[in-house]
């Protein structure tokens, strides 16, 4: 089992039939995505990639039942066409689009909130690669190559370093069950801690690793979240032991601007949570694979 | 973004919030012509560079005279200050903010930050100004007051109101509180801030409530619907270097090692520094060049690299998704032929069309190091700069950086333009 998508999830593309939603659509559905149509404001009722293009998110659900969307609209209106897909009982919202402003951020997720939990749409994003069930379906602009079907979950703030680890992993045989890239922006759809509960909810999963990064709370929380609520064992990494205080290291979030915000600190309350903490990027792949072999006895530190 | 202390009292005063009578002054004269604007018997005259701290450097001078405003403003124009916050290079004075010196009976801290936790713009107080609000934290957190603000409706007047009666302020003071805190707000939800300071807010010996000084900063994602913010940005205040790489579409930050880092993706970006401080080595540089490769925008990053005199290695990191690591290849091919690369480089290609990209590196004649595998590219580099000449730049260049241009020319016009265009991160 995979968690959030499958090969079966009806999906819509939210700037369908744009450069990059033409793109990464084909790229989709050659992966083997369920892809059931796209919506572009005023092109509604043409066909794009043999598939109905709707005007607007509630028709496209309507005629498709589509219960996914991947938003690739240009920034300014990436809040909109959020909200646009969660008034349309979208039940999973994925949004590559970097450079969202922060406060639209905070409205998007007060508006989220709107809906009883039951029908309230999951956010992923913005600033980030997507989700993908290897060898089912995704629902991003990764590389699905790179990706081997298997036990692990992957989370990550990072596209590329993500990308870097899934590589690490396949050389070494290690698979994954669904990797999701939360995004580095500071206000994300959806937190470490939102995407560890559902790997340890699903019963495919035997280990999760969660690739983070300076700035912000999320790191400490989410290996607060492990000692206290996961039983599988999850493999930590922090980016960014060079990064100077104050400085925006790329991603919007990046930024040691309060005490807990250094890599090091973060690994070392992953560490004092009884993480496993990977001591070195290179060393992502190997750390989950001599973690899976030490199973069950999860609570394994690794010194430096 | 950040602005001038200057620039945001006039945006605050727009929204309501008092400040002291005072302009902006490019020369003494000015700054003298300021005064008599002003009006009075003393005034303040302040250094305008992004930084706090101003006053301990010596940025901020007490004026009784014309003769005063005139030699605090000469002392200051044209020099460089440097603060607890600037890094020992400091950032230079071309502007001073002359004010109406106030007969101050407290001071006060007032800051609104977006809280990354909360996911909510939250409005913090405290009954003693003028520290910094991390020196606030360690000596009296108990005192610190804060309002978190509900999104959907905004910040309240009962909040203001509970704040401004948390600072302990009496009732005709309580009221001038409320607006300047409500229009702070408003500032910062309508200018899309991330932060703003007021630090100190005064209640002058005459019972008035004013913010004396303040700072803010801005949501750089936000600036495309904020064309009035940015237009007060001075680029006088920035590193030159990092200004040049956001024109051309990439993230540089300048760090104090000595290898020069060139990386796809702010995460492998700062993987690949650290594995370079792992394998013993210090990065020059934070770059992320972005999705598309393309050869200009790797030439623009290995010249903004090497005006760094430091840098005694190169090491480029690409893990090509989207991107090909061919097309990448070519664009690294092209830059070091188009830009004279006096340095060791290391090239690393992960990804879609690995060997292909490899191939063409080894092909190409030039002098490149490659290496498969993250570990080995840190390992490699690191080796590299031992290896390097202490001053490269003097160093007679070496006949293989020398090889004819490829019949693609050297500019890297015209070649395959297509990995440019190509939508997303690779």
């Amino acid at each position: 089992m995979s968690i959030l998508l499958d090969e079966q999830t009806p999906v819509i593309v939210q700037g369908f039939t744009g450069d990059k939603g033409t793109f990464h659509a084909n790229e989709m559905i050659a992966y083997g995505t369920n892809v059931v149509g796209g919506v572009t404001p005023g092109k509604g009722g043409a066909t794009h990639l043999e598939r109905p293009v709707f005007n607007t998110v509630k028709e496209a659900v309507a005629a498709t039942g589509a219960a996914a969307s991947l938003v690739l609209v240009p920034a300014p209106f990436c809040a909109d066409a959020v909200m646009e897909a969660a008034d349309a009982c979208i039940r999973l919202v994925v949004t590559i689009t970097d450079g969202v402003p922060a406060q639209d951020m905070m409205r998007v997720k007060r508006y989220l909130w709107r809906y009883a939990k039951e029908r309230r749409t999951r956010l992923i994003g913005p600033n980030c690669a997507g989700v993908i069930s290897p060898g089912k379906a995704m629902l991003g602009i990764m590389p699905g190559h790179i990706y081997m079907p298997g036990n692990v979950g992957v989370v990550t703030r990072s596209g590329t370093l993500g990308y870097e680890a899934a590589s690490q992993m396949q050389a070494l045989g290690v698979g994954i069950t669904t990797s999701v890239g939360i995004g580095g922006d500071p206000i994300n759809g959806s937190s470490f801690v939102d995407i560890l509960a559902l790997f340890e909810a699903d019963p495919e999963t035997e280990a999760v690793m969660l690739i983070g990064e300076i700035g912000g709370p999320q790191e400490a929380d989410a290996a607060l979240f492990v000692r206290d609520n996961m039983t599988k064992p999850v493999i930590g990494y922090v980016a960014g032991l060079t990064a100077p205080r104050g400085r925006r290291m790329g991603h919007a979030g990046a930024i040691i601007s309060a005490f807990g915000d250094t890599a090091a600190e973060k690994a070392e309350i992953m560490r004092s949570a009884g993480l496993v903490v990977a001591p070195s990027p290179a060393e992502l792949g190997s750390t989950v694979a001599a973690a899976l072999a030490r199973k069950p006895s999860p609570r394994v530190m690794v010194g430096r | 973004m950040d602005i001038h202390e200057y620039q945001a009292k006039e945006l605050l005063a727009g929204f309501g919030v008092r400040v002291p009578k005072g302009g902006v002054a490019y020369s003494a004269d000015q700054a003298v012509y300021r005064a008599t604007e002003i009006g009075g018997s003393r005034w303040v005259v302040k250094a305008q560079i992004h930084s706090g701290a101003r006053g301990k450097a010596g940025g901020i001078k007490l004026c009784a005279s014309d003769v005063d405003v005139r030699r605090a403003a000469k002392e200051l124009l044209g020099t460089t200050l440097v603060t607890m916050q600037t890094g020992p290079d400091g950032l230079p004075v071309h502007r001073v903010l002359v004010e109406e010196a106030l007969p101050i009976a407290r001071e006060l801290y007032v800051g609104l930050v977006l809280d990354r936790k909360r996911e909510r713009i939250v409005v913090v107080a405290h009954p003693h100004g003028g520290m910094e609000i991390e020196e606030i934290a360690q000596r009296e957190p108990e005192a610190i007051l804060r309002e978190v603000v509900e999104p959907a409706v905004g910040m309240q007047a009962f909040q203001a109101r509970e704040l401004a009666f948390g600072l302990g302020l009496a009732p005709p003071q309580v009221s001038q509180a409320v607006a300047i805190l409500l229009g702070a707000y408003r500032a910062f939800r309508e200018l899309d801030a991330t932060m703003v300071e007021v630090n100190p807010l005064v209640v002058t010996a005459d019972g008035q409530v004013l913010a004396l000084d303040v700072k803010m900063s801005f949501d750089d994602n936000a600036m495309f619907r904020r064309p009035n913010v940015v237009e007060l940005r001075d680029y006088a205040q920035e590193d030159p270097r990092e200004a040049e790489a956001a024109e051309h579409g990439l993230n540089y930050v300048a760090l104090d090692g000595d290898i020069g880092c060139i990386i796809n993706g702010a995460g492998l970006a700062m993987a690949t520094m650290d594995m370079i401080k792992h394998a013993g080595g210090e990065p020059a540089n934070f770059l992320d060049i972005g999705g598309g490769a393309s050869p200009d925008r790797v030439a623009a990053a290995f010249r903004l690299v090497l005006s760094d005199k430091n840098v005694r290695a190169i090491l480029v990191n690409v893990f090509a998704g989207i991107n090909r690591c061919d097309w990448v290849a070519q664009g690294v091919v092209q830059a070091v032929r188009a830009v004279q690369v006096p340095v060791p480089l290391v090239v690393r290609l992960a990804g879609t069309n690995v060997e292909e990209g490899r191939r063409i590196l080894s092909e190409s004649g030039l002098p490149i190091i490659t290496a498969d595998a993250l570990a080995e590219a840190a390992d490699r580099v690191v080796g590299a700069r031992r290896s390097s000449p202490p001053d490269p730049l003097s160093v007679p260049e070496r006949g293989n950086v020398q090889s004819p241009p490829s019949p693609a020319g050297r500019g890297g016009q015209g070649v395959r333009t297509s990995n440019a265009n190509a939508p997303g991160p690779v």
